[in-house]
Parts: C-alpha cells; sequence; structure tokens
C-alpha cells in the first residue's frame, strides 16, 4: 500500500476507551482469561459501550482469538488473532483500524490478560521438540528471554561502545517514572550502582536490566472517528501505523548490533501520520531489557544507529527530562505480563487524556508506542494523538 | 556418559535429519541451494532465499568466526555444561551462522573477541545425536 494511500487512513479511528485489570502483580488468585475479561469490562466502562456493542474482537493470546470470545459470551462477526509477541497489540490497532475503516467492523475490543508469573490458566510451551527452537538453540543452552536478549546486547557493546552504565541510567530513569505511579510494582528509588551491582544473569545483562514478571490484564475499545464523537471519552486519535517482523528465533536475527523489524515499523507510522520525530510528547517503547529502548530509540529515528546509550544518558529520559519515555514505569518497574505492549497502549491514553497525575507529561498531545515481538523479531509502532493534524 | 546427558535432545524433521545424520559422525553438513549456488541455515525443504526445492547436502570446513555472544550465568536446571558457560552464534567460512556453545575458552568478557576463528567439535550426547560445538583456533 502506497503511503498516499495510507495516510488517507490518518486519523480515521479512534481509541475510545481504554483499561487495565483491577489489580496488577502477584496474583495467582485470578486466571488468564479471568484478567482478559476483567480489563474487557474496564475498558467498555471506560468507553461507555457494553460488550453487546462488540463485533470485532482482537487477542493476541497463545490461544485463539474465539476462546477468549466464549469466555467473554462476545459472538464477535470480526475476528483476529494475530500473533507476534507482545507488539501484538500494536499491530492489532493496525488491524482494526482496517476492519473499522472498511466496515467490516464497527466496536473493535482488544484484549490481553496473562498469568505470566503464577502462570494460572496458561497454555503449555509454544515448542514442541522437533521445533527449530529446540534442535537449533536450546541444546546450547538458550534459556528464556535474556539469554537471547544478551546476544544482541553484547553485539551492540562491542560494535558501538555502548556501556552497561548508559543500559543501567536507562533502568534508573524509568524506575523514577515509577515512583510517580502508584499501581507500579517496584518504587523504591533505584542507583546505576545498585543495576551494575545486581548478578548476572546473561552477560552483559544483570537482573536489575531485566523486566518484571507479572500478572495483569489490559484492553482497549477502538471505533471510528466520527462514532467516537458521540462517546464520553476524549478520542485518542490513530494517527500512524506500523507492523514488520524478519524472523522469530534470535539465531535468525538479521544485524545482532540493529533491530531491522523496528525501523521498518518506525518508518511505516511516521510516513502514515505525517509527524516528525520532535513532534513526540510521550514515548513508550517495549523494555523487556534494558538494550530493547536503546535499540529501539536508534530503530525509530530519535537517534542514529549506535547512539542509543548516548541518548538515553543523563536522565533524559526520566521526569523533567527531555525525553518522557515509560511513564508508567515500563516493563522494567511498573509490570510486565509477558506481552506488556497493551500496557504501553494504555499509559499512551491516559497521557494524552492527561489522567497521569503526578506523572503526567504537560501538554500531551501525540504520543509514540514502539513494540517489540519475540526476540527482537518483530516490531510494531503506533502513532497517536488528540489531534489529526 | 550418554547415558547421564540430561540437557535437551533435539528431535529431527525429515528436512532435518541428514543434518543430524551427519553430525552423529561429526561431519558438518549444510543444506545447499543449487538455484541460489549458496548454503543456508537452518534446514529446511525450501530455499530461504529463493524458495527452490533444488537442494543438496554439502560438508563445510567448520571454520567460522565468532559473531556474538552471552555469558550465561543461570542457565536451565539440568544443563550439562555448569554455568557461566558461553552461548554463541557463530559465522561459518561459508556464510550461514548457527548458534552454538563456545568451549575450551574461559567464560570472561575480555577473552572473548568478536571475529575470533572458531572451529567445531562434536560432543555426542546419546547413539543419535552429537551436537556442534565451538573452540577458538589457533590456525589464523
Amino acid at each position: 500500500m502506497s503511503a498516499a494511500t495510507r495516510r488517507r487512513l490518518r486519523g480515521r479511528v479512534a481509541i475510545v476507551g481504554a483499561a487495565e485489570s483491577d489489580e496488577l502483580g502477584k496474583l495467582p488468585h485470578k486466571s488468564a482469561f479471568a484478567l482478559h475479561a476483567e480489563a474487557a469490562r474496564n475498558a467498555l466502562a471506560d468507553a461507555g459501550l457494553t460488550k453487546q456493542d462488540v463485533d470485532g474482537i482482537f487477542c493476541a493470546g497463545l490461544w485463539m482469538a474465539s476462546e477468549t470470545a466464549e469466555y467473554m459470551g462476545i459472538t464477535p462477526r470480526y475476528i483476529d488473532g494475530t500473533q507476534i509477541g507482545g507488539c501484538s497489540f500494536m499491530a492489532l490497532v493496525e488491524h482494526a483500524m482496517a476492519a473499522l475503516e472498511t466496515g467490516l467492523c464497527e466496536v473493535a475490543l482488544i484484549t490481553h490478560g496473562e498469568s505470566g508469573r503464577s502462570r494460572v490458566g496458561m497454555p503449555g510451551t509454544r515448542f514442541g521438540p522437533d521445533s527449530v527452537r529446540l534442535q537449533f538453540e536450546n541444546p546450547f543452552g538458550l534459556y528464556g528471554p535474556p539469554t537471547g536478549y544478551a546476544l544482541a546486547a553484547t553485539a551492540h557493546m562491542r560494535r558501538y561502545g555502548t556501556t552497561s552504565e548508559q543500559l543501567a541510567e536507562l533502568a534508573v530513569s524509568t524506575r523514577q517514572w515509577a515512583e510517580l505511579n502508584p499501581r507500579a510494582m517496584m518504587r523504591d528509588p533505584l542507583t546505576v550502582d545498585e543495576v551494575l551491582a545486581s548478578r548476572v544473569i546473561a552477560w552483559p545483562l544483570h537482573l536489575l536490566d531485566c523486566c518484571l514478571v507479572t500478572d495483569g490484564g489490559g484492553a482497549v475499545v477502538l471505533t471510528t472517528s466520527e462514532r467516537a464523537k458521540d462517546l464520553p471519552r476524549p478520542p485518542v486519535y490513530v494517527l500512524g501505523t506500523g507492523e514488520a517482523s524478519t524472523h522469530v528465533y534470535v539465531s535468525q536475527m538479521p544485524d545482532f548490533s540493529n533491530w531491522d523489524a523496528a525501523r521498518l515499523a518506525a518508518e511505516r507510522a511516521f510516513e502514515m501520520a505525517g509527524v516528525a520525530h520532535a513532534d513526540i510528547d510521550v514515548a513508550e517503547f517495549y523494555d523487556a531489557f534494558t538494550i530493547v529502548p536503546v535499540m529501539g530509540l536508534e530503530a525509530a529515528g530519535f537517534c542514529a544507529p549506535g547512539e542509543g546509550g548516548a541518548f538515553v544518558s543523563g536522565g533524559r529520559t526520566a521526569p523533567g527530562g527531555a525525553f518522557p519515555m515509560n511513564t508508567n514505569g515500563g516493563g522494567l518497574s511498573y509490570t510486565h505480563t509477558g506481552m506488556y505492549g497493551m500496557f504501553t497502549l494504555v499509559e499512551a491514553v491516559r497521557q494524552l487524556r492527561g489522567e497521569c497525575g503526578p506523572r503526567q507529561v504537560a501538554n500531551a498531545k501525540t504520543t509514540i508506542c514502539h513494540g517489540l515481538g519475540g526476540m527482537f523479531s518483530a516490531s510494531a509502532t503506533l502513532i497517536c494523538g488528540t489531534e489529526v493534524p | 556418559m550418554p547415558d547421564e546427558y540430561r540437557g535437551p535432545i533435539p528431535v529431527p524433521l525429515p528436512e532435518t535429519r541428514p543434518y543430524w545424520e551427519a553430525a552423529r559422525r561429526h561431519e558438518l553438513t549444510l543444506p545447499f541451494c543449487t538455484a541460489c549456488g549458496a548454503f543456508f541455515f537452518y534446514p529446511r525443504a525450501a530455499c530461504p532465499t529463493c524458495l527452490s526445492g533444488a537442494l543438496e547436502w554439502r560438508r563445510v570446513s567448520g571454520r567460522g568466526r565468532l559473531l556474538t555472544f552471552t555469558i550465561v550465568y543461570r542457565g536451565p536446571r539440568d544443563f550439562p555444561l555448569p554455568a557461566p558457560y558461553v552461548l554463541a552464534m557463530v559465522e561459518l567460512d561459508e556464510g550461514p551462522r548457527l548458534m552454538t556453545n563456545l568451549i575450551d575458552v574461559e567464560p570472561e568478557p575480555e577473552r572473548l573477541e568478536i571475529g575470533m576463528p572458531v572451529e567445531v567439535t562434536f560432543v555426542d550426547v546419546n547413539d543419535e545425536i552429537g551436537l556442534p560445538h565451538f573452540r577458538p583456533e589457533a590456525r589464523r
């Protein structure tokens, strides 16, 4: 699709409801589906709609999207179960936009629920014994996400001179946002030295370079911008979207020091939105590990390749810094259920509505949510605004 | 020793079985696309560059260079290599890259240089599977 065609989609749909589950954190008393339903209930109430209004369901869990619909007693006429990892939700906004614009559905509900920590009602592993992962990666001790992300962190540090101190600064700045957010799981002040002194999980990544592992859910509701005018909340317009996938398995990453999918996704989103990088007031960059936003900022064009470490230094992304980023406290300090992307969407909506209290970024009019899927495998980008330029 | 191996053991697919059969003989062989004239990895039934099915298995040198690595301090339970161990990506002289363990080297960041030459060595884990590990190569 040409840039001109995509530009015509700018501002055609809006997020009209956004919410999280009642609780986030360690929730052994709630199943993953319960968290889906709780978030959906809250987001629909926020939108001033009911589940009877929903005709499009969009889920990225490890189940069929129709199973989530069944649990909630919804009979969708448009179903999308795209699963490309934690950025699936930004991609699902793009898919919902397409469905709403063509009239294939009128109210789109995107939900997330994951018992990432307590593992209540979660499916088993996605990887069978004859999968690529089990044949060609796990026999060498690839173990959970930290080992895979560390391969990229090493490549980035050795190629560009990025330092552990720079990565730690990002964790500290993100914690400072969490200190301002009563819902954040980790709110104690943090120092660079504490990050560097935390135990090494997979060199060069320390424990405090890694995100939390939590239980929780979130949901957003979208409809056409025309219909949004009749709903109670101020519309958050979808200005730009982009998604891309280069691989799944980390051993297939094209360039370990650059995140190619993120570059492709962000280029498309900026092209569609027609906004400049300088127009972004609030940034929500997926932070499963400290290296991820560093490489994400480079890929999305906020700095040149190799300059991400310097970019996040000096408290630039912290409260009061020049580039407010991960204002809820991020996956590092707020919550991280496993597929964190939904929480970037909810935070962006809250910032654009001015609901964020002590962590509110003044005059926030344009946001970017930049997502990660798999092992730097996929990416999806969403640019939203309070107005259509 | 084979009876004691408790790490993950690959289960071949039809398109990967020749790779593992060769590894059992301590030979590193890769799929070669005769349409592209190039190797690729991991083994598939179609060339990821041109989708051709005109493929051959060819033995490669087993030499390459360290592409990137991590030193894993917390590995999976029962993993045969004691932590810390080196999980590495190697780029073979023939082009393809594969994940492996770098052994016979101190697991220290300052001992590991991107681009250092490495060579394959096989570890038998049972009667059917040998795993390609790599070690520093003195040749270059």
